[in-house]
This record gives C-alpha cells, structure tokens and sequence, in this order.
C-alpha cells in the first residue's frame, strides 16, 4: 500500500440543502491515493448526496473540495470525469442495447485520421475494450451487446469505462447489492489491484462484511452529518453499527421468530406452474400465517416463480387454486382483487413511479383495486398515508414530495406501505432489504414477521441467508429454476443451507 | 427565490407568457380590450380569440391525455376532417334533407371515436409506437374524407347547423360554451375519478403502473379514444363554422399546433404530469398570437415564422440544461450584470 501524507481528494465543510431539507451539513472527507476508503451510512445518511456533489451532480450550497492540490468545482459528471473522478453506480447505467467496447469508449471513441472528425477505429476500439478486461481478469466478447451479458458482467463494464478515463479516484456506489459471493471477490480482486497501482477508492456498501473484507479507512455518516473517520482496524464491528444508528437505539441480534400456528387450509396451492425459458413446472402451497422463505442463487428461478404466482408473468402451464379455487392470473389485478401483493425486487423500474408523491405512490395499489370511478377521497389518502409514514418511520419532507426525492431505502418503506394497506391475505416481498442499512433492515424484517404471526401469508424471497434462516417457517430453496429442496425452519444451519443451494439438495 | 416560485406551481409560466402577449396587444392594437354589443351579441377581441380558438382547444385537451400516458396523437387533424365531413353529408341533401342536426353531429362523433379505436389498438395491440401508429390514419384519414367527399368540397345548406360554429347564446359564441363543457367534462372524468392518477402512473412508469393492478391498456386505449373524439367535435365545430367540408383543409396542421398548446401549457412530451388548464391557456396563446399578427397587418407568412419563435422560447424555458447554463453564468460577473438588466 502505498501511502502519502497529502489526501489526493479533499472535502471539506460540505452542506447541501433540498427544499428546506437539511441532506449534508458540514460533511468533510479525506481520500488518499492507494486506499479503500468505505463510506457507511444509513438510507438517508447522505451518503448518495455527498457522492453526487463529489462528482459534479448537485452543487454543494457549502464547502469546497480539492483534488490534487487544487480548488476545483466539478459541474458535471462528465467535468468530474475529465478531472480523474470516475464514477460507478449502484444501478448500472450503461446503454443496454449497444456492445460492451461501445459502452467503455462511449463518448470517446478512437477515431482514425482525426481525433474528433475522423471515422470510428472499431478494430482499434475493440483491442483496446479488451485489454481492458482483461486487465480487471474478464474475458468476453466485447463485440456483444451489453444486455446479453449478466448484471455483474455488466458491473465490471461499467468500472472498465470509469478506468478508461485516465481515473485517480474510482468511486463505487453499492456495486456489490447485485453480486453474488464469487462475483463479490472478483470486484474485491479487481479493487486490491487498483489499490496497488495507486488509485484512491471510495467504496460505500451497507455490507458489514465486505467493509471489513477490503477498507483501510472508514467514514461513517449520520443524518446528514460525519459521524468520524475510522482506520478499519480500530473499529469492531459492533462499534461501527452503533455508530451508525446512533447511541439512543439498541442493537440486539435478530431473534429467531416463534413458529407460527398456521391454519390447516392452504391459502394458495400452485399445481405443475411453469413457463417456458423461466420456469420449470412447480408446486408448492402457502399458508395464512407463514412465513415462506425463498432462497437460492441469483438467477435461480426464485423471482420467475413469484412472478407466476401474482400473474406478473402468465403461466404456461400448470393452475392456481386461492382458498380452494381454480383461478387463471390474467393480469396482476386479477391476483390482488383477491388480496395478493407483489413488492418487485427492482425498485427503480417495477416499483416506485418516480415523479409522482408519495402519497400518489402509497395508495395507487389500492386504488387500482378499488377501481378508476371509486377514487378513494383525498382526506382518506391522506389520512393512511400519515399513519403509514409514522409507523414506518419514513423520512420524508412531506407526503407530496415526490418519492424520487427519498433515499432508496425510504422508497423502499413506501412501496411496503402500497401493499400493506391493501390489508393483503398474502404478501409477496422480492429482496424487501436490497440496498437497505442495518438499521432499516432490521425494523422491516421484523414488521414482515409480525405480519405473518397476526395472520398474514408471506412469501420472502432472499439473497442473505440469515434474513431467511432467522425469519421464515419454512424454506424452498431453488436452483436451475427448479424447486430443489424443502425445509422447516430451524431444521438447517447455514452451512449446510449453503451446500443445499450450491449442490441443489443432492447430499 | 424567482426560480421557486416559477417551479412550484406548473400553471405559472403558461399564465405569464399569456399575460405578456396580452399586454403588448394592449399597447399595439387599439381598443383591443374594448367590448361592443351588436345585435344582442357581445363581440370585441378577446371574444373574437376565445371563439376561434375553441376548435384547437378541443384537440388540445384531447391531446394531452393521451401525452399524459406518454403517447402522441398526430392524426387529430385527418380525424377533424373525417368527421367534419361526415356530418356535412349527412346533412347534405342527398342523404337526409335537414335531417336533425343531433344525429349528424353524433354520427361524426361516432366516426372519430371508431378513428380512436383503430389508434388505440394499433398502440396497445400491436405495440406499434404511437407516432407510427396514428402516422397511418393522419396520412389515411384525409384520403378518405376526401374519398367520402368524392373529392369536392361540400357546402351546407342547413341552416341549425350553423349555429353550432357561429351561433350565440346569452350573447357568447356557442363555440365558447362547447370547449367550456368538454373542460369540465374532462377536467371532472380527469379528477374526479382515479383516471388522472393512473393516465400519470402509466406514462411515468407503465411496468410499475402493471405490477401496481392498472390495467395500462385500458387506460391507453381510453385516451387515444377520447383524444380523437375531442378531435372530431373540433371539425364538426370547423365545419359549422365555415359552413362547408373541404376534406383537403378541415384541421390542416392542427395536430401541429395542438402538440404546441399542449407543450405550452406546461404538460411534457415525456408524459407523466399533465395539465388541461395549461392546455387551454396554451391554445389561447396561439390564437392570441395569429389574431396579433393579423391585427398588425404582419403579413401572414410571417405567422410560421413568429410561431416557431415562440416554440424556440418555449423549449428553452423548460430545458434543463439552459436553466443549469443560466445558473452558471451567475457566477461570471460580466453575464450577471447582464442577467440584472433583463431582470
């Protein structure tokens, strides 16, 4: 590692307000060449904020920010880019339909004869992407279209392209929240080796684990506000929680939750429920009061299976009985008339509906429900809209803000509150906790598991095995988009959860 | 604090652009702001615009249900003239000598809510994009009004008709009260029920809208449906007005315009939020403006010229990009004063 005395990137007294909301208040923060520096933080902490006046996104109302020595002001993610601070998002923003050599060299192309008139050196562009990529250990096509490659193939595309700039500061936002494990030490190979050729990392991920996997410093942030810098190895991990959430709240480890008494009469029963290219045929039945828990890989079929079971996608094959009748999915209205809800695991593009309130995005389920001519009085709207704020604790200026304002997480709450005042009989949640902090993540977890003690059928699906370990009543496990194993809970432990997913229940 | 106050109501803008246009009228035109009565009617400018624009309004209004759910309608203008042209033949001597006018003008409606159908399959079924779908029936659509009209331009004979276009009633134009009915109608279908709320959801996020229980389809197909039924009331009311059918001209250009005084009014092409009050302004504005050019004598060439000025200033206002420019440039001193001095 190697080690300066002089930060390469300086932040210094950053405040930023949005309408009246406080996001930053004199936030500073040190990047040194040669580091991985994890940036933690509740939803809502800041974190987002401060990475977007970093790189040019939001100007801050406040502060200033050095880099290399000099004052600078980036004005653009672009400027910010031509300065040596690249950018990687948590949701990939790449152009899906165009190559991967397309997507790194996007907006600069090698081009032959002149630097900016002349035509596109393709073979030149395509040596170029590869090498690339091979640099991060990645050998694929890079002639193909971005989309036919898979989202962590897409990930390492993206930091390919912040590299091609001549980057000094690589910035990583989230990028693990859609990895799995061997594609998580892929990137963390890639990082140790960006580290040692001196490249400054600002690393931020809700993951304690991975923090302590690769940082060498950590900056943990707290309602707008820096709670302290820390080197890695000075803070155990249950300081850094605490610090975190703040000192007024306890931290305690999730409880095993009691098993619940379900009732004899399954709610729902899927008989041979297949799809052609996402689902083999498959059965399963759900009960009120139980907390099913889906696991298994990324890719595994766990999503394309709830799908079929709210009607997002039709079935080709197979039937659904609700409370003991036969009924065909036409589309998601036919699944929630009879009090079936769907949480969507892509938030962005199957979830919130960005420019609208959140008021707007809280009741649309229900009043798609009710029908269009029985719209839902606005004295009622708002009413269970404040309830639900409360009781969720969601962060918001107003109930007429709109939800693309809201941090990730908060969004989150609201698209849980869509369902919840449906009153639903069963709940499907897609990875409710995706992206969520500790924090946060704790108090839905266990919202959902008094849902189902008082009742509730709900189907959890789950990349973290301790969320579905410690919460359901039962376990289906997936792979190779077949069920490929049932359990009852507490009859597995992870390891052996573990083996279960990777060798698809042959033992 | 300017900048706030321009962003946190949508109808802000659209007002003050009417305003502006209404004021230089005021110094330019004289007596533009005088009102006569004749014959028990009340005539003066500002009634003379309201009237005229009455038919733009209607298509306007349609129009921006159908770009709330992020779609375009360029056929109003064929549909105007499909319908405008049925309902002079029906009135016309061969087929029913002054047969009643109710049934003609419900016939040609009926047309241009099937012309709506066809749209809204074409978009819904078959997935076409909306401005290839309804491309089909605006270069079709003309075809056959003037098919229908063999060719001629149909004059009216009977005399009901006419009131529709240039009829009065408690001293207004009748047109006045019908682009006045169908905003209410609208406004009460838009707010009253939760059709607002899903045309938005879906033209903001129609996969989310799906997975939330709106039926996209319907609601899309309701508006294409709506859109052209708004556009056949405004040929029939062109019609009435100059008393004949030329299917070569009945709402010539008019999707052109109306997607202006939709823009104008404050609605974006990227659908999602909307406003029918903006809309109206909208078209106000553009009548205002070719009643100001007439007025002045400017010849009427000139009217596409100032108009595609307008819509430079217009696209400019709403751009993000020049807001963000415009927030830089406060930062050099020489640009500020200049930004002083505009102020």
């Amino acid at each position: 590692m190697t080690k300066s005395t002089v930060p390469l990137l300086a932040l210094t007294g950053i405040s930023k307000q949005f309408a009246g909301v406080k996001a930053l208040s004199d936030v500073s923060l040190c990047l040194y060449a040669g580091e991985v520096h994890t940036l933690m933080g509740q939803n809502g902490a800041g974190k987002s904020t401060l990475i977007k006046v970093l790189t040019g996104v939001h100007s801050p109302d406040r502060g200033v920010i050095d880099f290399d020595g000099s004052r600078v002001q980036p004005t653009s993610t672009q400027h910010a880019r031509q300065l040596g601070i690249s950018t990687v998002y948590q949701e990939v923003n790449l152009c899906p339909n165009l190559s991967v050599a397309e997507n790194i060299f996007i907006g600069n192309y090698p081009r032959k004869f002149h630097k900016r008139l002349g035509p596109i050196a393709w073979q030149a562009m395509h040596d170029s992407a590869r090498k690339l990529l091979l640099k991060l250990k990645i050998d694929i096509d890079v002639t193909r279209a971005v989309e036919s490659y898979s989202l962590a193939i897409q990930q390492m595309v993206a930091i390919a392209r912040a590299l091609n700039t001549s980057a000094r500061v690589l910035i990583l936002d989230e990028p693990t929240s859609s990895l799995d494990d061997a594609e998580v030490q892929l990137l963390f190979a890639v990082m140790r080796e960006l580290r040692s050729g001196g490249m400054a990392i600002l690393f931020v991920t809700h993951f304690l684990d991975q923090t302590y996997a690769i940082s060498d410093r950590i900056t943990v942030m707290r309602n707008g506000e820096r709670e302290g810098e820390y080197l890695c190895s000075d803070l155990p991990c249950l300081t850094l929680v605490n610090k975190m959430i703040g000192p007024t709240e306890k931290t305690e480890e999730p409880q095993h939750c009691v098993p619940s008494a379900r009732s004899g009469l399954p709610f729902m029963q899927a008989t041979g429920l297949g799809r052609k290219g996402s689902s083999s045929p498959f059965s399963l039945d759900v009960h009120q009061g139980e907390l099913l828990g889906f696991s298994g890989l990324l890719g595994s079929g766990r999503t394309e299976a709830a799908r079929l079971l709210f009607g997002a996608d039709r079935a080709d094959s197979g039937h659904i009985s609700v409370a003991g009748k036969r009924r065909i999915w036409k589309s998601p209205l036919d699944a929630i008339a009879l009090g079936i809800g769907f949480c969507s695991e892509d938030r962005k593009h199957e979830g919130a509906i960005l420019s609208l309130s959140v008021r707007e995005n809280m009741n649309l389920a229900l009043q798609a429900r009710a029908g269009i001519f029985k719209k839902i009085p606005m004295a009622v709207q708002k009413a269970t809209t404040s309830e639900m704020v409360q009781l969720l604790g969601i962060k918001t200026a107003d109930m007429e803000t709109p939800i693309g304002n809201l941090s990730g997480g908060n969004q989150q709450k609201v698209l849980l509150a869509r369902w919840l005042i449906t009153h639903p009989a069963m709940l499907i949640l897609d990875e409710p906790t995706r992206g969520i902090d500790v924090h946060a993540k704790r108090e839905i977890m266990r919202y959902i598991s008094t849902l189902s003690r008082s009742g509730m059928a709900v189907l959890l699906i789950s990349s973290e095995l301790s969320d579905i370990l410690d919460y359901s009543d039962r376990i289906i496990v997936f792979r190779d988009r077949k069920i490929c194993g049932e359990f009852q809970s507490g009859a597995l432990s992870e390891d052996a959860m573990q083996r279960v997913i990777a060798a698809g229940g042959e033992e | 604090m300017r900048t706030e106050i321009f962003e946190r109501h949508p109808l802000i803008k659209p007002l003050a652009a009417f305003l502006v246009l209404l004021l230089i009228d005021a110094v330019v035109i004289p007596g533009f702001f005088q009102f006569s009565i004749r014959q028990g009617h009340l005539y003066g400018s500002l009634i003379d615009i309201a009237n005229r624009a009455a038919p733009l309004i209607l298509t306007g209004l349609g129009l921006t249900m159908v770009i709330a759910t992020r779609g375009i309608d360029i056929s109003v203008g064929a549909v105007a003239a499909i319908s405008g042209t049925v309902a002079v033949m029906l009135l016309d001597s061969r087929f029913a000598a002054s047969g009643p006018v109710l049934w003609a003008v419900l016939a040609a409606l009926g047309c241009a809510l099937v012309c709506g159908l066809w749209n809204g399959l074409l978009v819904v079924g078959l997935g076409l994009q909306p401005i290839i779908a309804t491309m089909i029936l605006m270069v079709a659509g003309r075809g056959m009004a003037q098919l229908l009209a063999d060719g001629q331009i149909e004059t009216a004979h009977y005399q009901p008709f006419f009131f529709i276009g240039s009829g009065y009633l408690f001293g207004l134009p009748f047109a006045v009260y019908i682009a006045a009915a169908v905003f209410g109608l609208l406004t009460l279908l838009v707010h009253g029920t939760a059709l607002g709320l899903f045309m938005q959801a879906v033209g903001i996020n129609p996969v989310a809208a799906r997975l939330a229980g709106i039926r996209a389809g319907a609601v899309i197909l309701l508006t294409y449906v709506l859109c052209s039924t708004c556009a056949g009331l405004a040929g029939v009311l062109i019609c009435s007005n100059i008393q004949s059918a030329d299917a070569n001209n009945i709402g010539l250009l008019l999707e052109l315009d109306a997607i202006l005084a939709v823009t104008l009014g404050g609605t974006s092409l990227d659908g999602g939020k909307f406003s029918l009050t903006g809309t109206v302004i909208g078209a106000l504005i553009i009548q205002t403006l070719a009643y100001t050019i007439y007025s002045l004598g400017v010849p009427p060439e000139f009217n596409m010229i100032i108009k595609a000025l307008v819509v430079v200033a217009v696209c400019v206002s709403q751009s993000s990009e020049f807001r963000k420019l415009w927030r830089m440039a406060s930062s050099q001193p020489v640009l500020r004063n200049i930004q002083k001095a505009l102020r």
